[in-house]
């Protein structure tokens, strides 16, 4: 039966890829804090794809505890995404380094240390799929967040180098890029429409990916132009730049 | 932000929040002036509030389903088309279903929905076994027949201002297959139109389509279209195997800029000859999924965008049976005067019904289309006074553009719902830009 381990449950983009795998028959772990919030998740997608849902208590930044959350599963999952993530505000970012290393051991250190452990079991076992949504921010730093930004960077290199390690053993890691999307981490923000994807189109992606073996993603086709396009241009042009 | 219903008018500036949990909704809620508001296919301003209009999309979860007495608890944001989607594979569909899939269990609630069945079924009302609502202090309340009986009648049709739904069990009724027997029937007039309808209270379903450019001695001249649940032994062979499958359909999308001009007192009635012709040509028995029966329009995305910029109105009223035939005529015969032709003109016969404030009651119900111009809304002021002259009265979740002086006279179960709503403060902490219009 293949199952699948959700890390970050929370976000809208994990609930989305519950969704879209629960649909193709997968069984669905979602692990992340105060699971008792997501009953509601696991009633509605066991009712929708009639698979079995069950709950994990995770927290990414506890990094100790990570041996011991992948030993307690009763499933070792055949694919894993790890959607934790938290952006805070560039402006506390500045001023609270409390605030910037909460940034940074959430998108870097927290979800480097549960895919390592993962990954390691994948290796034993000589297959699975590891998923790490990481970000356009971490393709270059820009002003307005680049805290967040550098530790997708590194999370982004991570991915890479794992990747790089696992290829010949059968595990396939996918880096997700997903430019904006419509969630509770963009709320409020005024985001081009054409630009924006819903959570749905990125766990369309992440499923194509997984089947696919793909290795890096952007949700929308325009960004890895953008994205060109943002890496090339002059450092001495760049940093006059309001991006 | 500019928000409108489905039909595009009005456009009102709201303050439009989205919250995601029962705490963030309740602080939303106690601020005032609060509509709750589900996937914005009512027409007019029933879902909208100047200052305080609440997105439910974040509440969208399924939470049960009792496979022995068919009831599912869900959240109001949950949409029909996926209850549909989730449920008629397993043999289970709604016992009442508005025009379209795309509205929220919350919606239909509070606008007390009925469709081509409400003869024989009633409305959707007697399939909510209860409803949990937030209420004007915040509390969240259940209420059925049992409990709070008086919150659950007004809720059940009182357009979202007793609270906000959040939680609901209806129940679904079992089938054996996606699909319906439809018999179409031809119509010359509308007192034939009538008598068919008489004739047909046994059927599960009927509806009729009205050309309502005929004057005359074809004014009212219709097809009338039954239907009964067909039974997986009689559908069509190469569907035999999986007799609860939709077949697929390719949909259809109109353009964001589909010129306001294209829709014509010329192409209207090119349309409504045609398809009169086409009905009366193949009016034997035919199979129709349960898609195409039901939703017939949403298989084209944005249809409500070829009314050009400016949108349409909706006009819907339900007559007395006693009056039915007196008003029909009139209200056929003032537009078909008027040559604004409705493209889009459906009757429907209604069952008796007892409710606090829902729509429905026994007569004939009658919906036409118009696009907003000078010419349309002075027709429909005009249908408006027909309609109360002849005892009938108004369905607010298609209402865009009503005056509170005809919306009084039409209805005299006003001052019982204000006087509840006062009693439970609900009228201040509850309101719709359409409830400030309509004074209620």
């Amino acid at each position: 039966m293949n199952n699948i381990l959700i890390l970050g449950a929370h976000s809208d983009i994990a609930i989305a890829v519950a969704h879209r795998f629960a649909e193709a028959g997968y069984q669905i772990q979602l692990a992340a804090r105060n699971i008792n919030n997501l009953a509601a998740d696991k009633s509605d997608i066991e009712l929708r794809h009639q698979v079995n849902v069950t709950l994990h208590e995770f927290d990414a930044l506890d990094t100790t505890s990570h041996s011991y959350f992948v030993e307690q599963l009763t499933i070792l999952p055949n694919i894993t995404v790890c959607a934790v993530g938290y952006m805070g505000v560039q402006a506390e970012n500045e001023r609270e380094i409390k605030e910037a290393s909460l940034v940074i051991r959430s998108n870097y250190e927290g979800p480097v240390s549960i895919l390592s452990v993962l990954a390691n079991c994948f290796e034993a076992r000589g297959c699975g799929c590891l998923v790490g949504i990481s970000s356009v921010a971490g393709e270059r730093g820009r002003a307005s967040n680049y805290v967040y930004g550098s530790a997708k960077a590194g999370f982004t290199a991570f991915l890479s180098g794992l990747r790089n390690r696992l290829a010949k053993k059968g595990v396939h890691v996918v880096t997700v890029l997903p430019g904006f999307v419509t969630t509770k981490m963009t709320e409020g923000m005024d985001l081009p429409k054409k630009l924006t994807a819903q959570p749905k189109e990125v766990a369309n992606a992440i499923f194509n990916a997984v089947q696919k073996k793909q290795n890096i993603i952007y949700t929308r086709p325009v960004w890895r132009f953008i994205m060109i396009i943002i890496r090339n241009i002059p450092e001495q042009i760049f940093k006059r730049l309001k991006l | 932000m500019m928000l409108s219903g489905w039909g595009r008018y009005p456009r009102i500036d709201t303050k439009l929040s989205a919250p995601r949990n029962i705490e963030a909704l309740r602080k939303k809620v106690l601020k005032g002036y609060a509509i709750a508001r589900g996937n914005g296919r009512s027409y007019g301003d029933s879902a909208i509030s100047a200052q305080n209009t609440i997105h439910m999309k974040h509440f969208n979860r399924m939470l049960a389903f009792d496979t022995q007495h068919g009831q599912l608890v869900a959240e109001a944001g949950v949409l029909l088309a996926d209850i549909i989607s989730t449920f008629l594979p397993r043999g289970w569909f709604p016992f009442v279903t508005p025009g379209t899939k795309f509205v929220t269990l919350g919606g239909m609630i509070a606008a007390d929905v009925h469709g081509k069945n409400h003869h024989k079924d009633g409305s959707f009302a007697q399939y909510v076994d209860w409803i949990e609502i937030l209420t004007c202090e915040g509390e969240i309340q259940r209420c059925s027949l049992n409990e709070n009986l008086e919150l659950f009648e007004w809720t059940l049709g009182g357009m979202g201002l007793t609270g906000i739904v959040i939680r609901a069990a209806i129940r679904l009724r079992p089938i054996n297959s996606a699909w319906i027997k439809q018999s179409t029937l031809v119509a010359k007039n509308i007192s034939q139109t009538i008598e068919l309808f008489e004739q047909s209270h046994d059927a599960s379903y009927s509806v009729a389509w009205i050309d309502c450019l005929q004057h005359g001695k074809s004014l009212g001249r219709s097809l009338v279209m039954l239907g009964e649940h067909a039974e997986a032994e009689s559908i069509p062979l190469k569907h035999k195997k999986q007799p609860l499958q939709l077949p697929f359909k390719r949909k259809l999308r109109i353009p964001i800029k589909f010129p306001s001009w294209a829709l014509n007192s010329l192409s209207v009635r090119a349309f409504n000859a045609f398809y009169y012709w086409n009905g009366k040509r193949n009016h034997q028995k035919k199979l129709v999924d349960l898609d195409s029966y039901f939703f017939p329009l949403d298989t084209i995305i944005g249809w409500n965008k070829i009314y050009g910029r400016r949108g349409f109105a909706q006009f819907q009223c339900v007559l007395p049976i006693k009056n039915s035939n007196d008003g029909l005529r009139a209200l056929l015969s003032a537009t078909a005067n008027a040559g604004a032709g409705s493209f889009l003109a459906v009757l429907k016969r209604l069952g008796t019904q007892k409710s606090r404030f829902s729509f429905p009651m026994e007569g004939y119900t009658l919906a036409l289309d118009f696009p907003i111009n000078r010419k349309t809304l002075a027709l429909m002021e005009q249908l408006d006074r027909i309609t109360v002259q002849h005892g009938g009265h108004f369905y607010l979740a298609k209402d865009s553009r009503m005056s509170r002086e005809i919306f009084q006279k039409s209805e005299s179960r006003v001052s019982d719902y204000l006087s509840y709503r006062t009693d439970q403060v609900s009228s201040k902490v509850f309101e719709s830009a359409q409830s400030k219009r309509l004074g209620l």
